[in-house]
């Protein structure tokens, strides 16, 4: 291949000001983990409602959990970020539509969008991975929390969450991989995250290896960063004396 | 204390409990035993509520269990349970184990309800390890302390479902000890066990379990001379001749 790497790209000026192509990577990135991280409190939130919900002896409680979740989990992300994008914003109620598509810049509501839309996606994967947590513990333990004289919500805030918890933390900590990765999404509606400022650097440039180059790098460091946080939350948690829990 | 009037509970189409009725006074110790799948765990379960009954009525100190009115919590902190596998909260600590349900139920402070749980940490003799997770201990020290929880909050009586038959035989004995001296203490105790040693030292009545019914409600005396049923002779000479 007859490529020309040029790597001092980046450090080119873009026309504009003062402003080189990395600065735009910069700003690509803020919007991306800005994205992610209010989306992940979204899922995070809702997700370990709905999972606790879902292993409530109440019929209706846990039959909303599995429904939300059937909902969210079976249409792809991409048709649920048009509807919330396209379709919602024109059937909500006029004043509300009146401040998101003309008192907030295009960008802010861009971001409320997607960050909800991320967020309710990535709570249906979150709710599953909870329930299973609570699920995996021993019957014992809801039963002896009872005879304690615990309540149910007690029960779940004291004994049972904290379980769950440290259970799942690997695979939450793909969930919230996931999410950093599906922000990306958001470049399809125009948000000017890491990745559309890529094949926006690609287009002005023409050097396409090099932006993709660099999007690759920092989506690598930002997912090895969170991977090395949550495992060294993993590990900081770890109760003395206990290999694995949940068996039995 | 705990009275059990026609007792009935179905899994489904399967009948478990099936018209029980017996009694434990003030101070008493009775110990139910029986073949496996006889309904003993769920009888005892039914006593503090955590298995629902479909038929006849249970009182703990005059409330009425199976009345959806009774708060269910409420009378659960004044009955002590203690279960076949601990059920220690292995990501408290010790002393956690012990104050979690002080705390939260009965309203005590910290540091009272931290003293009281020393206090009986020490009366089974486990002092020393206040600051360990129960992952950190052996099986006999982990019931040992699910009794002490059990204690922390002052019941009026105690529900056993097994507690030994998880143990290795060499701290089987450590818990019993515990559990014999409680009930010299005069601690009403509905013990359900296999271990009939315990039974000979310190129960008032035998209570024989056999396919959800109960088959024989005797004293202790009684049972061990000449226990009235076929099945309840079976089921001793077998378990007697293991332990031998
Ligand atoms: N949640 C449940 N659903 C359906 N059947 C159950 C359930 N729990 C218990 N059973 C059945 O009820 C019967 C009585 O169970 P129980 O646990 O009370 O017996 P047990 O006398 O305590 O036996 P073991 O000595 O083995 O502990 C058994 O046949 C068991 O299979
Ligand atoms: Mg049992």
């Amino acid at each position: 291949m007859n490529y020309n790497w040029d790597w001092a790209v980046f450090f080119k000026s873009t026309g504009i000001g003062e402003e080189i192509y990395l600065h735009w990577f910069m700003s690509g990135l803020l919007w991306t983990l800005a994205l992610s991280l209010c989306g992940w409190l979204i899922a995070l939130l809702l997700g370990s409602l709905l999972g606790t919900m879902r292993t409530l002896p109440n019929r209706w409680l846990a039959g909303i959990g599995s429904a939300y979740v059937s909902l969210f989990r079976n249409v792809p992300l991409l048709v649920q970020l048009f509807v919330w994008y396209f379709l919602i914003p024109d059937i909500l109620p006029e004043s509300m539509q009146t401040w998101l598509k003309q008192d907030l810049s295009p960008e802010v509501s861009g971001f409320l969008i997607v960050t909800l839309c991320l967020g309710l996606f990535t709570a249906a994967r979150v709710c599953e991975q909870v329930r299973t947590g609570i699920e995996a513990l021993p019957r014992g333990q809801r039963q002896a929390a009872a005879a304690l004289g615990l309540t149910t919500a007690q029960t779940y805030r004291r004994v049972l969450l904290p379980q769950a918890f440290r259970i799942v933390i690997p695979p939450l900590t793909s969930e919230f991989l996931n999410i950093i990765k599906n922000s990306s999404v958001a470049s399809l509606v125009g948000l000017m995250e890491l990745l559309a400022q890529t094949k926006q650097t690609g287009e002005f440039t023409a050097n396409l290896f090099e932006a993709f180059t660099m999007a690759t790098l920092i989506y690598f460091t930002v997912n090895m960063g969170v991977m090395f946080t949550m495992s060294r939350l993993e590990r900081k948690l770890r109760v003395p004396g206990l290999i694995a829990l949940g068996g039995k | 204390m705990i009275e059990i009037k026609n007792v009935s509970k179905w899994y489904g189409s399967f009948q478990v409990l099936k018209d029980c009725s017996t009694h434990v006074s003030k101070g008493e110790v009775v110990v139910v035993c029986g073949p496996s799948g006889s309904g003993k765990s769920t009888l005892i379960k039914c006593v503090n509520g955590l298995e629902a009954i479909q038929q006849g009525e249970i009182l703990v100190n005059t409330t009425k269990v199976n009345d959806p009115k009774t708060n269910l919590p409420k009378l659960r902190s004044h009955v002590g349970m203690v279960f076949q596998h601990f059920e220690l909260f292995p990501h408290l600590s010790i002393t956690d184990n012990l104050c979690l349900a002080q705390v939260e139920v009965l309203g005590r402070g910290k540091e009272e309800a931290r003293e009281k749980g020393l206090a009986l940490l020490d009366r089974v003799g486990l002092k020393a390890h206040a600051d360990k997770f129960p992952g950190q201990l052996s099986g006999g020290q982990q019931q040992r302390v699910a009794i002490a929880r059990a204690l922390a909050m002052g019941p009026y009586c105690m529900l056993f479902d097994e507690p030994t038959s998880a143990l290795d035989p060499e701290m089987i004995n450590e818990v019993l000890d515990v559990m014999v001296e409680l009930a010299q203490e005069g601690m009403t105790m509905m013990v359900v066990t296999h271990e009939m040693g315990f039974a000979r030292k310190v129960a008032n009545r035998v209570i024989f379990m056999d396919q959800g019914q109960i088959i024989e409600d005797t004293t202790k005396e009684e049972f061990f001379g000449s226990p009235r049923s076929e099945r309840a002779q079976q089921f001793l000479s077998k378990i007697l001749h293991h332990c031998n």
